[in-house]
């Protein structure tokens, strides 16, 4: 089974994602991670202002058959949540990098993004 | 342990299921998506491989005798072809197998099968071998869960499915045949035992099948594979006892009364247990398994504290998911009896983190 693996988008290995928007880096997970999941049921995550800390917690995606901790891909500020998860955290499974995302962050250090791992390596790391 | 793994393993990996261990079997726990096999369930039809369930033969002069001894319901109420949910209790009347005894049609080999639990069945025998040479009975006990597979077909159009791979003079039979009770019928070709039985709230079929033929069994049907995830969040919606979860007998010790399961206690029939049921249910109980939906966002899971509006623990969570039919957060928790009627405010925590929930009747689901 092949998963989408986007270009501009860069890992963590705990399968979630980071990309650069303007000025902010949006977060979710991989397709990968959603595939695993199963069904998404309800997603907990921080408030706008909420510091997040590279590869901390900093919420929870539960699916029908299990909790899994959310882990920060970079350090910043939280200035974008994804509300439309509440009523719809079906969202993850249907478009992961799209309308499922999650947070959007306001980097602390530009350089943790580029250490993350590139699409190649985390097709590696899934495969 | 050596993982047992079910003569349909192959065509399952092959259909891109995920598995899980359970009770010592590699299962599937989920084909497509477990939303989408419980809706099948729900709404058409969706078909279980549940060969990890366990199959003994009783047969013999004591058979009965010996299967009334040592299950709680009253076998003799039963015919040939008939069916029974039944509890397995020990001296203390401690739950220690939930099991469906079969008194089998008269064209079977053996009088009665019973199916216990995934992982019990070599337990099972010898608890059953035991008692009968020490009762001194007259019956033959046979293990036959390496010998059987068993695939469950279940929803409101598992009759229509089923009457699709029966043979043509074996139909009426087929419709005829009323929950709990079973027939041998000619499926796709091969003698299996038909049971209209399940586990799911739904109308459906078990069928026990010889193990070699469980492939040319299960390739009849046309219908939504569906995994032990599924099965589990339809059972839970039913409010059914999983074992290990709603009754364990050394993590959780429970009688059938605390787990709401008393209408299968026979007191006027002879069993090991029954004098401590007695007792039992001559002065009440003080918890009872009791559902529960949470009113707050979030998913109950097996373990989380149930507490009181004051934060005093009063119970855990030994089931709970998100309901895919209700698309709401539900459980099963044993509670002080005060806490049995439905719209009883409690607290579940939640990762640390006290979330409204109510207690609400069982089952979850009208069926």
């Amino acid at each position: 089974m092949s998963f989408e693996i986007p270009d501009d988008c860069r890992f963590l290995e705990s399968h979630e994602w980071a990309r650069r928007e303007d000025g902010t880096v949006r977060i979710g997970v991989s397709d990968f991670a959603q595939d695993e999941l199963g069904d998404v049921v309800f997603v907990e995550l921080p408030d706008e202002g909420t510091q997040v800390t590279k590869d901390a917690d900093f919420g929870v995606v539960e699916s029908i058959k299990a909790v899994s901790d959310l882990y920060a891909p970079v350090s910043g500020t939280v200035v974008g949540v994804n509300e439309d998860l509440v009523d719809a955290p079906e969202l993850v499974n249907e478009d992961p990098y799209g309308d499922g995302w999650m947070l959007e962050v306001e980097l602390d250090d530009e350089s943790e993004l580029d250490a993350l791992l590139s699409p190649d390596e985390y097709e590696d790391q899934i495969a | 342990m050596t993982e047992r793994t079910p003569p349909l393993h192959g065509i399952h990996e092959d259909r891109g299921a995920t598995f899980t261990d359970f009770g010592g079997w590699e299962m599937p726990v989920e084909f497509d998506s477990i939303r989408t096999e419980h809706a099948a369930v729900r709404d058409s039809a969706g078909i279980f491989d549940v060969s990890h369930m366990g199959e003994i033969e009783v047969s013999g002069p004591d058979a009965e005798r010996l299967m009334q001894r040592l299950t709680t319901n009253d076998v003799t109420a039963l015919d040939p072809g008939e069916a029974q949910y039944a509890m397995i209790t020990d001296d203390d009347g401690i739950i220690l197998d939930d099991t469906v005894v079969y008194d089998l049609p008269d064209d079977r080999p053996a009088d009665f099968l019973f199916i216990p639990n995934a992982g019990h069945d070599g337990q099972m025998y010898d608890r059953w071998v035991t008692h009968r040479d020490e009762w001194g009975l007259d019956a033959t006990v046979e293990n036959r869960t390496d010998d059987y597979a068993m695939l469950a077909l279940q929803g409101p159009e598992a009759e229509e499915r089923l009457l699709d791979a029966v043979a043509d003079d074996q139909r009426t039979a087929i419709c005829d045949l009323s929950r709990f009770s079973t027939m041998t019928a000619t499926v796709g070709g091969v003698d299996a035992l038909v049971a209209r039985t399940g586990y799911t709230g739904e109308d459906g079929f078990e069928l026990i099948v010889p193990w070699d033929e469980a492939v040319r069994v299960w390739r009849q049907f046309d219908c939504q594979a569906c995994g032990l995830g599924a099965r589990d969040t339809l059972r839970i919606e039913m409010g059914f006892l999983l074992s290990g979860q709603d009754f364990d007998p050394e993590d959780d010790p429970r009688n059938p009364y605390e787990a709401g399961v008393g209408f299968t206690v026979k007191l006027d029939t002879e069993f090991v247990g029954r004098d401590a049921l007695e007792g039992v249910e001559a002065q009440g109980v003080e918890e009872k398994l009791t559902g529960f939906r949470l009113v707050d966002r979030g998913v109950p899971r097996e373990g989380y504290v149930v507490q009181d509006l004051d934060g005093e623990p009063i119970g855990e969570v030994t089931s709970g998911t998100m309901s895919p039919t209700l698309n709401k957060p539900i459980g099963l928790a044993y509670l002080p009896v005060e806490y049995r009627s439905p719209g009883v405010n409690v607290q579940v925590v939640v990762r640390g983190e006290p979330k409204k929930a109510q207690t609400q009747a069982l089952p979850f689901l009208d069926r």
